[in-house]
């Protein structure tokens, strides 16, 4: 038998495509990683805090504490993945040397390079990274992430940015799937997205990672909107444990996600659920406290 | 006409529906109880065993697919957790296949690898993608071991179930596919 290889994109592609139709979940110990875990998360993201909580803290936002981690890692059987500043090279190999499963290279956490991004395909371990439209996620694939998902605006509880977010990706991949090939050169320039990536987009007829909704779910309804908008599954953060009640609100929302095209089982599961997390209007927040601008 | 169904609670969906299409079968995503009289055979697909499980228990379908026992099902990974009669650590799910299955037996997903695997009636060697994979531990003697890596089991037959720890869907290898609709087509003709 030959040899095996480890890292390679089949395999960090492949750990992606294994959370489709499925929520990942923002916890901040072990307790709450079980209660996500029970009510059928993917996955669950081990933080200090949850980004609402990191809006109100102000201040920079660093990897979490790796005791937080470990103490997820000990208590749950589904993935964890963890977050790192962008462009922080040590903090991503810290994470990974932890065997952390997924590390995203989050504009939640205070960026630690304004200019560059992670070198992605350096690493054992998969990485999942944010992206407002085709020019940023392709630029991420090239750099070798194994998952998109949409900035939106996290810790809001408004799902409108996603929403655009989303709606610009799927609108550019069509555009470029309709595009004549002599064509795409000149698109790869005006979205300054690496070439080989965009050409790559348009021989799937997709893109070639999984595109996950983030930043802004708070409701069932919320995660079944971004699924019908083609999200290949959803991350909810500061939405489930800033909830009245973060068990029934985690069913419902995995729930809503499964059946995301069944609006009579939504209603239902959406029924008495207390009170979603507290949102916030995005336009009264100041250029400063945006998040979806970080990174490139 | 071979009707393949595709569990659709969540993981490598499309992927598997993908392969079996380009085999020639028709395929249905199952979601509910109902779908099963439509189809002659099921792919449990991978994904998060402790994700699925749950969602068959509160979805309704893990009784009612615990107590199907003609329809031939294929595993893979997380798949082949939900086949086994024993998993080491946790609760048994669909209880199919008479082994016992460690999950996560190579490692977390930095282990995680691919290698060209040799696969017992399968002639040129599998592409298999191993991703926070299991491996079987033991199994009854009845069971029909396939694939090894390194002594360790990950591929099996058992009468009209297939598993393994792999993921064949995430290659354009359809050789575990098409092993798989051969005993769900043979299994037809016996009945017919």
């Amino acid at each position: 038998m030959e040899k095996r290889q480890v890292g390679t994109d089949k395999v960090k592609r492949g750990m992606a495509e294994m959370q489709k139709g499925g929520v990942i979940m923002d916890v901040i110990n072990a307790e709450q990683a079980k209660i996500a875990e029970a009510a059928g998360a993917v996955a669950v993201m081990a933080l200090e805090r949850v980004p609402s909580d990191i809006r109100k803290m102000g201040g920079v936002a660093r990897m979490a504490d790796p005791t937080i981690i470990e103490d997820v890692m000990g208590a749950v059987s589904v993935p964890v993945m963890a977050k790192c500043r962008i462009g922080h090279i040590a903090e991503a190999r810290v994470l990974e040397s932890m065997g952390v499963d997924f590390i995203d290279e989050s504009e939640v956490l205070t960026p630690a390079d304004e200019e560059f991004h992670l070198y992605k395909r350096d690493y054992k371990a998969p990485f999942v990274c944010g992206a407002r439209d085709l020019g940023e996620a392709s630029r991420r694939i090239g750099e070798g992430a194994a998952m998109i998902r949409t900035k939106g605006e996290p810790g809001t509880g408004n799902i409108v940015e996603a929403v655009r977010h989303m709606r610009t990706v799927q609108a550019q991949v069509k555009r470029l799937l309709s595009m004549s090939i002599d064509e795409v050169m000149t698109e790869a320039r005006d979205l300054g997205a690496p070439f080989e990536v965009l050409m790559q987009i348009r021989e799937a007829g997709r893109l070639p990672v999984v595109n996950f909704a983030a930043g802004g779910i708070a409701t069932p309804a919320d995660a079944a909107l971004m699924m019908h908008l083609g999200a290949d599954g959803v991350f909810v953060g500061s939405g489930i444990f800033k909830a009245e009640n973060p068990e029934k609100f985690a069913r419902a929302i995995v729930e809503a996600t499964t059946y995301h095209d069944d609006y009579e089982r939504i209603a239902h599961l959406s029924k008495g659920l207390g009170e979603a997390m507290k949102g916030l209007d995005v336009r009264t927040l100041k250029e400063e406290e945006l998040m979806a601008p970080r990174g490139w | 006409m071979t009707t393949i169904g595709v569990l659709g609670m969540q993981g490598a969906i499309r992927e598997h529906v993908r392969m079996l299409e380009a085999l020639g079968a028709d395929t249905l995503v199952v979601r509910s109880i109902d779908d099963l009289a439509q189809i002659d055979g099921l792919v449990l697909p991978g994904g998060e065993s402790t994700a699925m499980r749950r969602l068959l228990d509160r979805y309704g379908l893990l009784e009612p697919l615990r107590a199907n026992t003609d329809l031939p099902m294929f595993g893979t990974c997380a798949g082949l957790i939900l086949l086994a009669t024993e998993v080491e650590g946790y609760d048994a799910h669909l209880r199919k296949i008479p082994m016992t299955v460690k999950r996560n037996a190579f490692g977390r997903q930095v282990d995680s690898f691919e290698v060209e695997l040799p696969v017992k009636g399968i002639e040129a060697p599998v592409e298999a993608v191993f991703i926070r994979a299991p491996q079987v531990a033991t199994v009854e003697p009845v069971v029909e071991v396939l694939a090894e890596v390194e002594e360790a089991i990950v591929a099996v037959r058992y009468d009209k179930y297939v598993a393994c720890s792999f993921h064949p869907e995430l290659t354009d290898d359809l050789s575990m596919h098409r092993y798989f609709l051969d005993l769900v087509e043979a299994k037809k003709h016996q009945l017919t």
